[in-house]
């Protein structure tokens, strides 16, 4: 398979911030269903968690930011409970591809001086409160104005909005159900062995396509789980993270909400089996010097099976219209060439709106992804690269990763990160 | 005044500052489909905005279009996520390229309406019709009332046009 071009990397000169700020922390809550406490309980956890791993305190995190859509807590109760005195703060609406554009929002400020380090975390009961799927309280909201145009039609949840993207790539490419199918039997190899995974079950492409419709062309098992849980990533400049308890994972590019044209609905602008990857790849290679071919380990977002197909294509790892091919040819699998989402991502470990599956590009360029492996006298993984069920899914020798994140097919956010040189 | 009216059970509102909704839903309940079309640009846009996406100019005025077209891509919905949908499963999403400025600025654009499969009633599609209808399929609007100064676009097959020997639907049925 060859891999489309792209605009030429200029890696002559260091283009923007590329190489100078990182991630030193990630911190997570577990993944469950009935969380039995608040999103800011679980916030101050996940914040906490990553503290920790940053071997950071309070008083070294002077800055916060989150996402959230009417369903979660506010950086002011949660940076009160931690005892941190915020210099910057943001609360910011929005779910899917808010990760890498608030990564992106937090070296603008402390670039610009305004704070030092950032703590930008999601926190969400995404199965007992408010469903990601868009049942429960999400149904029963008024509807107003240009919401009619789609809401009164039946057209809601986000399987439902972005059907026909999905299906008219199966239109104009021949993708069939099968190939796309190939990314949960992935996703779900990846999250056996992932202790800390929601759904740890192996399925195959069988399993997919007999599983009940919920919207053509997605079967129950093309689509994401609903869980309660929350994340967070510490943010700061390389010179500082590299004081940090682990090694930092280095930002090269980041792109943040890119859009296509007219993205009031972005369905009157096509070809519509085209995504917003097709606009942010111009900007994520040149700025971060690389291209997708020099890329270990993806985290293509899989709200759905098609999302992470879609982006994998438009970003440029296959050719237009290749997307069926590419995710079914075992590329994508631990073992492969370029696994994607190896602690199964959104489809089996938990739904965290895009941030597990940038804490789990942290870990791969750490080396210390925390599977079943044994740890050695030194405290950390002894990675087997044994990847049958229940062994290991650290990829070998990770030295750039890149993380595709989606809010839906008008738009998008990605990252690419590497191991520090040093 | 705002406009507000009970439909599948939820409770459909147009505020009355939302000049160009209200424009939208009270052309459609005079079964006059209109949209707008830019001053500078003569350009017809859907959905209704504030200004041209094409010029960024802010003036317009309604212009009746007419509403035939094909699908161009579906939903097929099978398990329903608003209440009162759960009687219409499966129900179907069509989006629909208009003849009217199709491939207009630009190869790629055209005007996509949204809109159920109905009945030339405006009854929600029968599973049968529904497996009559994909890609290709010619379809045209109707008319489905909320109120009496609002009503919502809809589409059913067109039965005059000429239809594909065999419309693209998902494989599996």
């Amino acid at each position: 398979m060859t891999l489309s071009s792209v605009s030429e990397p200029d890696v002559s000169t260091e283009k923007f911030l590329r190489g100078k700020y990182a991630i030193c922390g990630v911190g997570e809550t577990t993944y469950r269903r009935g969380s039995n406490e608040t999103t800011r309980s679980l916030a101050t956890w996940a914040i906490k968690n990553a503290m920790d791993d940053a071997g950071m305190t309070a008083d070294d995190v002077d800055g916060m930011l989150s996402y959230s859509g009417n369903d979660s807590t506010f950086s002011t109760f949660v940076a009160g409970d931690l005892g941190i005195r915020l210099n910057f703060y943001m609360d910011v609406h929005g779910g899917g591809s808010s990760t890498e554009a608030l990564i992106g929002i937090a070296i603008g400020v402390i670039e610009a001086g305004m704070c030092k380090t950032v703590a930008i975390f999601r926190a969400m009961n995404g199965y007992s409160s408010v469903r990601i799927g868009g049942t429960g309280a999400r149904s029963a909201v008024p509807i107003n104005g240009d919401q009619i145009h789609h809401r009164a039609y039946g057209w809601q949840s986000a399987g439902q909005m972005f059907a026909p993207t999905f299906l008219r790539h199966m239109y104009d490419y021949g993708t069939t159900p099968e190939q796309v199918a190939a990314v949960k039997v992935a996703h779900s190899k990846h999250a056996s062995n992932n202790p800390k995974a929601y759904y740890k079950t192996r399925y195959t492409v069988e399993d997919v396509v007999n599983s009940r419709i919920i919207c053509k062309p997605l079967h129950l098992l093309d689509c994401c789980v609903e869980t309660d849980n929350a994340t967070c990533i510490l943010v700061t400049r390389l010179d500082r993270a590299r004081d940090c308890k682990n090694p930092p994972a280095v930002i090269q590019s980041v792109v943040g909400r890119c859009c296509k044209p007219r993205i009031d609905m972005h369905y009157q602008h096509g070809p519509i089996s085209t995504v917003a990857g097709h606009y942010a790849k111009d900007l994520l290679w040149p700025n971060a010097g690389v291209g997708p071919e020099d890329i270990d380990v993806t985290g293509s977002y899989d709200a759905f099976t098609f999302t992470t197909m879609l982006q994998l294509e438009d970003y440029g790892f296959c050719k237009k219209g290749e997307g069926g091919d590419y995710v079914s040819s075992g590329i994508i699998e631990l073992g492969g060439a370029r696994p994607n989402n190896t602690s199964g991502g959104h489809l089996c470990e938990g739904y965290t709106h895009g941030m597990n599956m940038v804490i789990e590009n942290t870990r791969q360029l750490r080396g210390q992804v925390d599977d079943s492996c044994p740890v050695g006298p030194d405290g950390k993984k002894q990675h087997t690269h044994e990847y049958s069920e229940g062994g290991c899914r650290q990829v070998k020798d990770v030295e750039l990763t890149a993380n595709l994140g989606w809010a839906m097919p008008g738009t998008g956010s990605a990252m690419v990160m590497a191991k520090d040189a040093r | 005044m705002p406009i507000s009216g009970e439909y599948m059970g939820m409770t459909l509102t147009i505020d009355d500052l939302d000049g160009e909704n209200l424009d939208f839903f009270r052309y459609c309940s005079e079964r006059d489909f209109r949209l707008q079309r830019g001053k500078q640009s003569g350009l017809l846009r859907y959905p209704p905005t504030t200004a041209c996406p094409w010029t960024s100019d802010r003036e317009s005025e309604w212009v009746s279009v007419e509403a035939k077209g094909t699908v161009h891509s579906y939903v097929e919905v099978h398990h329903p996520i608003q209440p009162a949908f759960k009687e219409k499963v499966p129900y179907m999403i069509l989006l629909v390229d208009l003849d009217t400025q199709k491939g207009e600025p630009t190869a790629d654009e055209a005007l996509r309406v949204a809109g159920n499969l109905v009945t030339a009633d405006g009854e929600f599609a029968s599973p049968e019709m529904i497996k009559s209808v994909g890609i290709g399929t010619r379809v045209k609007m109707v008319f489905v009332d909320v109120t009496d100064e609002f009503a919502l676009p809809q589409w059913t097959i067109d039965e005059d046009a000429d239809q594909p020997d065999e419309p693209w639907r998902y494989p599996q049925e």
